[in-house]
């Protein structure tokens, strides 16, 4: 059964007939092109889809298409400021060298944006809990965890 | 510190930060077909019928009788098939693969393929396999008088379990026939390996055939071989289709049919006399799996390191790679070195407890020096700095006073703290450099003036494409931007070699270095110039020859010492690593972000398959946990902070002084955690993994009296 979405993606109000089974993760790659969400394994366990829904790191591999209508849609490729310049996130991960193969990146940095959005700050040990959804096989987490105290943590260097 | 180990901001951080990076998933070719493979269900049986489902037009089988060339995939030897030649020898063996322009209709389509087998006879037990791979020794001095004058001798098994990739981004490629010539692109370490296999598989001429290397998503020498076996198969499909046809994988299906690290059993005898270790006798069994694949070497470099940094007056070792009806065990960072290491590790500590000395002091006493005889009867041409690595770390974690104060503990909290010294020897085993790679590098000025390196490496998140740029950029005095690399495709760049054995560095990078000062030398303006540099075999080596397995198998080595400290739960069988800290002699550090981000990763993954990662078969020869939710890999909550520091030396064959890195924190971080696990329990363990469920059982053994 296809059903008609209407969504905001990015700022874009977008509209769509999806098949009700879809998931987010293929709407987004497949039918906008918004190759950032990545599929690491499909059932919701290694945080590499996570997009931000009305705000909400979420991940997208396991929400149906059908569940986004009439919500704001986020990916990586939509959270670059007005000028182009790179999110305070974005610019973090890349200054701390917090990226290695880059599969999990764009998960973990819309994760960040909702760190940031909240308006609070994280000690590392809540950072821990926070980015706990995400898998990343490279790092061991250190420079991932710099990146975000730079802009979230609560105890300064 | 040297002024090339000053970080940069990483040449591909911009596109992965913004999600502009392509990988193999996110490539769309026009016309492009999807490919799912019909996998053996059964570990060991020979195929009775094939029944394919009713499928629309558009949609194909493609299986061993649509190969052109031959149905062998070359890795060390040729006998992994492309798709079944009739019999299969483990579950997930690739039988045939179904391809169509839907994704969804075509997994419909696999899943509803029905095979039959007369199934034969299985071996999961490597002890119990009759047919052996590969075998190897070596020894020195009398080791049977040793064992007979022993006052005591210390007899154990030590195993080593499977270990899982979980690279972030599973294995997939893309196959492109058209014109009669073939791409092959998508995910891979080695993009000649792939060349080279798919060139027989297809039957066609070397130059007939491209190999790219897109975006990888991690590797960890699970994307060493592996590729050359689906860039075979979606070569021959696209071949049958016409059409370009990407693979790949799902999650559970990469778990399922891709290499894992080899599980080794390992029997280790040691001979006390009058307190002192005289002599060591080692029996080493890898698992090979179904085929052969990259075994040989593993073994080899496994049985290499089998008495660690250690110098005993007698030894012996002997091991063999045998055949199991499982998924075929292969590259794992580290390349069959960390079981061995981590044998001889826990055989130390075990002889410490035995000869009332500290472990750590222990393997300072034993530790070989610089001149002193190699176990393959080579030479350590170099400072060996074990000793001086050993007590930076002792002073950083607190260790001797921390030892005391977790003696004797009671209470339902106890603390450990356990300590490992290795190396990893730098680049490939024994001849072959030489022999075998025979790497060729090019730099190539425009006239332009700006400079593209020209080189076959990957950069699978270790950061090569910024470090091999840097060392260029360097020696030639131009800012970074004048200097160009980008993903190598085969068509373009010279062999200079696999991505693995943490070679590209010290080995590609030193022909950077040569091929650089050449062109500075040269350097002649708004001209277009090409320099080759090719491999040299450093002449200080005493060349290693296979049949007796003695000479040099390496140039240098890499040193690692770590210090873990865990905290048991005694109450729960649960383990908290408290801290963890890594000293590491990778010669000059080329940028240290990178080299810190490799060191830090590597030892995370060391120390999950200390306590947590563990691959669980079941009695069919099935991988019962072939998803991320049961087969875990540390999270951001199961590790500490980890305290990365370097010892510094300059190894004088590699540019600017650096040597391997990418594999060395892989070998002794499971080691130092066991070994903080026996110190908390004041017992000594055989095993990596120990889980919470063999803490349980242990306790409650105890409990039971």
């Amino acid at each position: 059964m296809f059903k008609t979405v209407r969504m905001t993606v990015n700022g874009k109000a977008v509209e769509l007939a999806v098949d009700e089974r879809e998931s987010l993760t293929d709407t987004l790659r497949e039918r906008l092109g918004l190759t950032s969400v990545k599929k690491g394994c499909e059932v919701g366990e290694c945080g590499a889809c996570t997009v931000l829904i009305d705000g909400v790191s979420k991940n997208s591999c396991i929400y149906l298409t059908v569940w986004a209508d009439g919500h704001e849609i986020i990916t990586v490729e939509g959270i670059r400021g007005k000028n182009g310049l790179l999110h305070p996130v974005q610019q973090a991960f890349v200054d701390e060298a917090a990226i290695q193969c880059g599969f999990c990146t764009p998960g973990l940095i819309l994760t960040g944006v909702e760190l940031v959005n909240s308006g609070k700050k994280y000690s590392r040990a809540e950072l821990r809990e926070r980015i706990s959804g995400h898998l990343c096989r490279c790092t061991g987490y250190e420079n991932i965890l710099r990146a975000l105290e730079k802009v979230v943590g609560s105890e300064s260097d | 510190m040297s002024s090339i180990s000053q970080s940069v901001r990483k040449l591909d951080h911009l596109a992965k930060a913004s999600g502009a990076a392509k990988y193999v998933e996110d490539i769309v070719l026009d016309d492009m077909l999807y490919g799912k493979i019909v996998r053996s269900t059964v570990a060991h049986g020979k195929i009775r019928s094939i029944r394919l489902p009713d499928m629309p037009e558009g949609y194909s089988a493609v299986t061993a009788a649509d190969i052109p060339g031959v149905n062998n995939v070359h890795i060390v030897q040729d006998d992994h098939p492309v798709f079944s030649g009739g019999e299969v020898n483990y579950i997930g063996e690739a039988i045939l693969m179904i391809v169509g322009p839907d994704k969804r209709q075509v997994a419909k389509f696999a899943r509803a393929t029905e095979v039959e087998y007369d199934l034969l006879e299985t071996c999961f037990d490597p002890k119990k396999s009759d047919t052996t791979f590969y075998e190897y020794g070596y020894e020195e001095g009398d080791w049977r008088e040793a064992f007979a004058e022993a006052d005591e001798v210390i007899d154990e098994e030590i195993f080593s379990a499977h270990q899982e990739h979980a690279y972030m981004e599973v294995q997939g490629l893309i196959g492109d026939y058209r014109n009669g010539k073939l791409t092959v692109r998508g995910s891979m370490q080695c993009p000649f390996y792939v060349h080279m296999a798919v060139t027989a598989v297809m039957g066609m001429k070397p130059e007939d055939v491209n190999v790219i290397a897109d975006e990888t998503g991690g590797g960890f020498g699970g994307k060493e071989d592996y590729p050359s076996i689906l860039g075979s198969q979606v070569g021959v499909a696209s071949y049958k289709v016409g059409k370009p046809v990407k693979c790949v994988f799902d999650r559970r299906e990469d778990i399922t049919c891709t290499s894992k690290r080899h599980p080794a059993f390992m029997r280790y005898r040691i001979a006390i006399k009058d307190g002192k270790m005289t002599a060591v006798d080692a029996d080493i069994l890898y698992d090979g799996g179904g085929y052969t694949t990259l075994s040989m070497v593993v073994l080899q470099r496994g049985l290499i390191g089998a008495l660690g940094i250690y110098k005993f007056p007698s030894y012996r070792v002997h091991g063999k790679a045998v055949k199991t009806h499982t998924v075929p065990n292969g590259a794992f960072r580290g390349f069959g070195g960390p079981q061995t290491f981590f044998a001889m590790e826990l055989m130390m500590n075990h002889a410490a407890r035995k000869l009332g000395k500290d472990p750590l002091e222990l393997r300072k006493e034993y530790c070989a020096k610089q001149g002193d005889m190699s176990p393959t009867h080579g030479v350590y041409h170099f400072d060996i700095p074990i000793p001086a690595m050993l007590d930076q770390l002792a002073e950083a974690s607190d260790y001797h006073r921390k030892v005391k104060a977790y003696r004797n503990q009671t209470g339902r909290y106890r603390r450990g703290i356990g300590v490992s010294s290795v190396y990893h020897g730098c680049g490939f085993t024994g001849a072959g450099e030489r022999d075998l790679i025979k790497g060729v590098f090019k730099l190539h000025k425009r006239a332009d003036d700006t400079v593209e390196i020209l080189a076959a490496a990957v950069d699978m998140g270790q950061g090569v494409k910024t470090t091999f740029r840097k060392i260029a950029a360097n020696v030639l005095g131009l800012p970074e931007d004048r200097v160009i690399i980008v993903n190598p495709d085969t068509a373009r760049v010279p062999n200079s070699g696999p991505t693995v054995a943490s070679r590209s560095i010290m080995v590609v990078g030193k022909l950077i270095e040569r091929a650089a000062k050449r062109l500075k030398a040269e350097w002649k303006p708004g001209e277009d110039q090409l320099i080759t540099e090719k491999y040299v075999h450093p002449d200080f080596m005493i060349p290693w020859d296979l049949a007796t397995f003695s000479g040099d198998p390496y140039p240098d080595s890499s040193w690692s010492t770590n210090i873990v400290e865990v905290e048991v739960d005694t109450m729960l069988g649960l383990t908290k690593i408290l801290n963890a800290w890594g000293c590491y002699d990778v010669g000059t550090v080329i940028d240290e972000n990178i080299v810190i981000g490799q060191m830090e990763g590597g030892l995370l993954q060391s120390l999950g398959h200390g306590g947590i990662e563990l691959i669980n078969y079941d009695q069919s020869g099935r991988i019962r946990n072939n998803s991320l939710s049961d087969y875990i890999v540390p999270t951001a909550l199961d590790v500490p902070s980890l305290h990365v520091m370097f010892h510094k030396s300059e190894y004088f064959n590699g540019p600017f002084g650096a040597k391997a890195a990418g594999e060395l924190p892989n070998v002794g971080g499971s080691a130092s955690y066991i070994g903080a696990l026996e110190c908390a329990l004041e017992t000594d363990l055989y095993q990596t993994p120990f889980s919470t469920e063999d803490t349980m059982e242990l306790l409650e053994g105890r409990r039971n009296g």
